[in-house]
């Protein structure tokens, strides 16, 4: 648990030292969820239909970008190796530098999410909903991106595979999400997908990292 | 005890090899008997759909493709698997041979469910049909993991790395199969997996068990095929493959 605690420290430091890494991904976000309504039309009942569509591709499309470079860095300095000498179990390390990264790229998400949704006419009274899906949600798509970078550490400039290998992973949490806030703009009960939902970033959760660190320790060596 | 013997000494190479030359003709014979046969039971035999006409023959090529398309995929998981828990290094060849295979055989269902979409539904693509959706995204996983796999070039990494991607693969495609259906339920329902009676009469049915059958047996000779290329590709420096070249320039 200390370490747990250490690396998740020694990574929210880091990320708030590099602030333009920081901010890239979420203004990444707003420019796409603000290039929908350009490519579409600004009709209100047109952005007020396919509003959530457009909050949920943008988000997993930043969030990919955001992970891009998990590992990267740590690789390339040697740190990753010190990390996965250590005897400290390596899921859990990647599960703190997984957290870490979530709550510097996912929470501020979370913010910026009802203040779209509302310039895309949508009510109110869906935006928790929206809040609590994407909270949901997100911990998935960031432990997703965090296997998509461990899988490709070993791939010179393998940003671009990672699309590839994570984003048809990511269907379930897509449908799910966009269900969820679709029912609470027409008023009706989003339990059953927030609880899948759910489900699904407990999965992630449990199982994710133990995939990211075998993928890693085969890229390390 | 004979049999397990026999079965362990298939993770060697040059007996497998060996196995593998006496057993694709077979193969080879058998697939081309039933897919001849089913498909003949199938065009000509079985009475025309009393709603979709002649339409709904290509059902004796769309669903063995699709059928063959996901045990594609869990054959490739789960040699993949034991390949990387194991250490066996046939069993990562197995799963790099059934890859490509899996994807054309996952296309071929895309294919043929477009082309059955234009006069069944009026249209190629039904974006509100789960089925070919998830067929799209099972084609995606294939396509990811043979991306994953050209683009590491150390081969012992490359296995391992794109077995853990099939591993996590395998277990989303269920959680990926229900939340499309449940996303979408536009497509008619299950006509064969339905254990108290098929929907379906039996002389539509039994050509088209029939072809399943021949297409699973084709699939598995093409990755036997593909196989003995890559096992021999694998070995080149062996001594075996050595003194098998040389026995073919005599």
């Amino acid at each position: 648990m200390d370490v747990f605690l250490l690396i998740l420290r020694r990574d929210l430091k880091i990320a708030f030292r590099r602030w333009g890494e920081l901010a890239t991904p979420l203004i990444f976000f707003v420019i796409v969820a603000s290039l929908f309504p350009l490519a579409l039309s600004p009709e209100e009942a047109q952005l007020r239909a396919s509003g959530t569509g457009f909050l949920w591709i943008a988000a997993l499309l930043s969030s990919l970008l955001a992970l891009d470079g998990l590992f990267r860095n740590d690789l390339q300095d040697g740190s990753m190796e010190q990390l996965a000498l250590s005897p400290a179990p390596l899921a859990l390390i990647v599960l703190a530098k997984t957290l870490a990264h979530w709550l510097v790229s996912g929470v501020p998400l979370l913010v910026l999410a009802p203040f779209l949704a509302l310039s895309f006419y949508l009510p109110v009274e869906a935006l928790p909903t929206l809040v609590g899906a994407l909270a949901l949600a997100t911990p998935t798509l960031s432990v997703l991106a965090a296997l998509g970078a461990a899988l490709t550490v070993s791939v010179r400039g393998g940003g671009a595979i990672i699309g590839l290998l994570v984003l048809p992973l990511t269907a379930p949490v897509l449908i799910f999400g966009a269900r969820a806030t679709d029912l609470a703009v027409h008023g009706e009960s989003t339990l059953g997908p927030l609880y899948l939902l759910a489900a699904l970033a407990v999965l992630a959760l449990s199982l994710g990292p133990l995939a990211c660190a075998a993928a890693l320790r085969v890229g390390l060596e | 005890m004979g049999l397990v013997r026999w079965f362990h000494s298939l993770a060697s190479p040059p007996h497998f090899y060996r196995f593998a030359r006496r057993l694709s003709p077979w193969l080879a014979v058998s697939s081309v008997v039933l897919i001849v046969a089913g498909v003949f039971g199938g065009l000509v035999l079985a009475p025309p759909d009393y709603l979709q006409g002649d339409g709904f023959r290509i059902i004796y090529v769309h669903v063995p493709s699709a059928y063959v398309g996901m045990l594609a995929y869990v054959v490739l998981a789960g040699a993949a698997a034991i390949g990387f828990v194991w250490r066996i290094k046939l069993a990562h060849a197995v799963a790099v041979s059934v890859a490509p295979v899996g994807a054309s055989f996952t296309f071929l269902a895309l294919v043929t469910g477009a082309i059955w979409g234009k006069p069944m539904w009026g249209t190629y693509w039904e974006w509100a049909d789960a089925r070919l959706v998830f067929e799209l995204l099972l084609l995606f996983l294939f396509l990811g993991y043979m991306v994953l796999r050209a683009a590491i070039e150390d081969r012992d990494k490359a296995d391992r790395v794109s077995a853990i991607l099939a591993a996590v693969g395998v277990i989303n495609v269920p959680i990926i199969h229900y939340s499309v259906e449940w996303w979408s339920t536009l497509h008619q329902g299950p006509t064969i997996a339905r254990l108290d009676s098929p929907a379906i009469t039996l002389d539509m049915l039994v050509p088209l068990l029939i072809v399943i059958v021949g297409f699973t047996v084709y699939f598995a000779w093409l990755v036997i095929c593909r196989l003995q290329g890559e096992v021999l590709e694998r070995e080149r420096t062996a001594r075996w493959v050595q003194q098998l070249l040389a026995e073919r320039a005599e």
